[in-house]
């Protein structure tokens, strides 16, 4: 019996093992929030083009996108022609976070770029991005109309994850809510 | 031409480890003594050969050869040649280059100090080490050569390194971190080689130790290098995050602590042998989980290399096959290691089980947390983070009671002591570190704070049951100081990192009990008030350096109104990534650490900042200074110099025999 005993920590190890195999599978880059579920943090803050505060009231009462983007950040580029083909075909509204930026910069962005967002909030110590529980640029929330976070999606959102994820969790959001 | 060499020679190491990893191992079992021999130069040879690899990487770096992927991928023209050096570890293959040199580097050390060992255990640890060293070069080529050509156009420039990268104790983190987790694979063979031997008694224990002492020491540092760069670098004001890949290290660090306290007990008493074998066994574990979760993408974190599942797969497998074979092995030979020797409900063997008992807890909780969100996830879909507040909650507690027993086991006798000895030794320092842990916090800092009252209590608690130790040992001498020059090595390295422990718990208490920060947008000539300091910003001035541009704040401290310093805190934008970064300014004092990082210019010359005053800061890291010197004071101990003088007698004998059947 005592025998038997000693195998106890080799059955533990292959457990641990077969957890971290099955682990390497898991999309562990659809990061969890702690605000899933939870209302958009309250802000007061500037925004990239304009010169006047906004605050919560100022975003759109239906759902839309809240995506976290920088002129640094090369992988906003891939994503980028995916959030203007939305914006412009009125498909979704997308508000963008401008994180850890500098104002000067994210203007010549916008204006080499294209702009895709209804406005974008500047966020250059990373405040909000703190509230948000950001972890880099780029990263999409789906919020809901009452401003309550409903999913994040953490690396690039392009053709395939709009299709994939967003389009299905949206028509789910809009099912919800008629039913409300 | 030239890496085309770097990986030939990677693959002549690797056909050295194959015979290392089978020849010795095969002669120790038949007894024969030639194939054993080899086990020592071909150790030799797999490091030089390891050595010439990794000289021609940082070579590639240095002639800025981008027709090599992985300079092309972490170097570029303008990298100061000191960071080209050391981007040979910026990034996954090289770093793994790095692991699999400082592994050879063990092998050959164990292979130099091992003349007090008979030549068939030697010859059984290095052939682990060898089976090891085997499959990690195996890995290296056929998944992560860091030796890969760009084909058939070379990019005339590369790419920016990670500029957090970019830092002096970028130089020093990753090669100690590794070295000492490395370490831990020496211990790991001796405990395979144990078992294959059956051979574990005290001798085994003392042979182990220094190896074990080393690793410790050095993981310890890298640990401390590691918190040190973070505080300084990340910008986010502190030291230790829980992040996943932190944790594994700090897994093993507490299971080598485990390790050297219970390999105490073998060596003196001859108890808790198997349990030695099983914690070198989850120590050595512990460094491997850490390799696969950085290297495997299993866990998003600041250290995450490139993903690929194969990568993680393939490390996967040597993790399974060392530690899952090793468990294996120890379950089928361990009954066969039983201890002889009884000890006392009230002894030394008693609390240093319950230092045991009390870390393997701590390791345990920490990798439940650390894994916990993919258990969460496999089992349910759902997706969580686990964040410091669980980490705290279990740890600081665990940590508080370690500290108490620590008090206890030094003064405790061997075997038995009765509860007046015990009582009448430390009740007098009991009540003094209440009182002392009281009120030095109020006369100090002028404040009160329970964490910080407890946190004193127990540092004053260590300092003052050393001493009373260190008064007993000497009291029968004529004299102190012959009292103290008669104590070992070994007694010493364990006091002075017990001190350093007392150390890094009065920092990490009252850094984060006391600290003050501010975040403010200073235009040139406004101040700012933070306690007793005064910040004056004298505006910024355009910095360039070799590969960044970037603005520098001037800002005065003043202390109770009078002129201390100028920090100057940077913000810089790296030129081929145009990635930002801030250089804080620190101040670093024995008392308290001042901290600015600069934020961004707005408009009318503004700049946001913000400013923190952290008391004791340093005291973490003099704590694990001392720590680490404790360790490697302890590894000259007199007795393992001694004991090789003696063991050479035996060896000579030893091989006579021996020889005589080959003959």
């Amino acid at each position: 019996m005592s025998r038997l005993k000693l195998f106890v920590p080799v059955i533990g190890f292959f457990a641990l093992a077969l957890l971290l195999w099955r682990g390497l599978y898991l999309n562990t880059r659809e990061l969890p929030s702690v605000l899933i579920d939870k209302p958009l943090p309250q802000f007061e803050i500037e925004t990239v083009l304009g010169s006047q505060l906004v605050t919560n009231q100022d975003l759109p009462d239906k759902i839309f996108l809240l995506n976290v983007w920088g002129s640094y950040c090369l992988p906003c580029l891939v994503e980028h022609p995916t959030l203007m083909r939305l914006s412009e075909a009125g498909e979704i509204p997308v508000v963008g976070v401008n994180y850890r930026d500098r104002q000067k910069l994210a203007i010549d962005w916008l204006d080499v770029n294209g702009n895709p967002f209804s406005f974008s909030l500047l966020d250059e110590d990373g405040r909000l991005g703190i509230d948000l529980g950001v972890y880099g640029a780029p990263e999409t929330f789906l919020i809901d109309r009452n401003g309550v976070i409903r999913y994040r999606h953490v690396s690039v959102l392009d053709e395939n994850i709009w299709r994939e994820i967003f389009e299905p969790a949206i028509a789910e959001l809009r099912a919800e809510q008629v039913g409300l | 031409m030239i890496p085309e060499l770097g990986q030939f020679s990677l693959i002549l190491a690797f056909c050295l480890c194959v015979i290392l990893a089978t020849l010795p191992l095969l002669g120790a079992s038949r007894n024969n003594l030639l194939w054993m021999s080899l086990a020592r130069p071909l150790s030799a040879g797999i490091f030089v050969f390891l050595a010439i690899s990794i000289g021609i990487l940082a070579y590639s770096f240095a002639v800025n050869d981008f027709s090599v992927q992985f300079v092309a991928n972490h170097s570029n023209l303008l990298l100061p040649t000191r960071y080209k050096l050391t981007a040979v570890w910026g990034g996954h293959e090289g770093s793994f280059l790095l692991w699999t040199f400082m592994l050879s580097g063990w092998m050959l050390a164990v292979s130099v100090y091992s003349m007090s060992m008979p030549i068939d255990f030697v010859a059984r640890v290095l052939s682990v080490l060898g089976i090891l060293c085997c499959t990690y070069i195996l890995y290296m080529l056929a998944t992560s050569n860091p030796f890969d050509r760009v084909v058939p156009l070379a990019p005339a420039d590369g790419v920016e390194l990670n500029s957090f990268l970019q830092d002096f104790a970028f130089i020093l983190h990753p090669p100690a971190l590794y070295m000492g987790y490395v370490g831990f694979s020496v211990v790991f063979a001796f405990a395979v080689a144990a078992l294959l031997s059956g051979r574990l008694d005290a001798a085994w224990a003392r042979w182990c130790r220094p190896w074990a002492n080393a690793a410790w020491a050095i993981l310890t540092m890298g640990i401390a290098l590691g918190s040190w760069w973070a505080y300084y670098e990340l910008g986010w004001g502190g030291w230790w995050g829980w992040d996943p890949v932190e944790n594994p290290p700090l897994i093993t660090w507490l299971l080598g602590t485990a390790l050297i306290h219970s390999l105490a007990v073998t060596e003196k008493r001859g108890v808790f042998k198997s349990w030695n074998v099983m914690l070198a066994i989850l120590a050595f574990g512990g460094s491997l989980l850490g390799t696969f979760i950085a290297r495997s993408g299993l866990l998003t974190s600041v250290h995450a290399f490139a993903t690929d599942p194969a990568r993680g797969i393939f490390i996967l497998a040597i993790f399974a096959l060392a530690i899952g074979g090793s468990l294996l092995l120890f379950a089928l030979r361990a009954p066969l290691l039983k201890s002889e020797f009884g000890f006392g409900l009230l002894s030394r063997e008693i609390f240093l089980l319950g230092n045991n008992m009390i870390l393997v807890v701590a390791s345990a909780s920490v990798l439940l947390g650390t894994l916990f969100p993919i258990v969460y996830q496999a089992l349910t879909g759902g997706l969580i983070s686990i964040g410091p507040p669980y980490f705290n909650v279990i740890f600081v507690p665990l940590m508080a009671l370690l500290v108490l027993l620590l008090g206890v086991g030094p003064i405790c006798r061997w075997k038995k002591t009765s509860t007046g000895y015990l009582v009448a030794q430390l009740s007098r320092v009991a009540l003094a570190s209440v009182v002392l842990g009281v009120l030095l916090p109020l006369v100090i800092l002028l404040e009160f704070s329970f964490a910080a009252t407890i946190a004193t209590s127990l540092a004053v608690w260590i300092s003052l049951t050393m001493m009373k130790d260190l008064a007993n040992k000497t009291a029968n001498k004529p004299t102190r100081l012959q009292g103290l020059k008669s104590l070992s090595l070994g007694y010493y390295g364990m006091q002075t990192a017990h001190l350093g422990v007392a150390v890094m718990l009065i920092g990490a208490s009252m850094s984060s009990a006391f600290d003050s920060e501010k975040s403010v947008l200073l235009s040139s000539g406004q101040s700012i008030d933070l306690g007793e300091y005064v910040f004056v910003f004298d505006g910024t001035t355009r910095i360039e350096g070799p590969n960044y541009i970037g603005d520098e704040a001037s800002i005065q401290v003043l202390k109770n109104g009078e002129f201390e310093r100028i920090l100057n805190p940077q913000s810089r934008i790296y030129i081929t990534s145009g990635s930002p970064s801030t250089e804080m300014a620190i101040d670093a004092g024995f008392l308290r650490d001042l901290f600015i990082t600069l934020g961004e210019a707005k408009e009318g010359g503004a700049w946001s900042m913000t400013i923190y005053i952290k008391p004791f800061m340093r005291w973490v890291w003099l704590g694990s200074i001392f720590m680490a010197l404790g360790g490697i004071i302890a590894t000259r101990d007199k007795r393992y110099r001694r004991l090789r003088r003696r063991q050479e007698e035996l060896l000579a004998e030893d091989l006579r025999a021996n020889l005589q059947p080959a003959l």
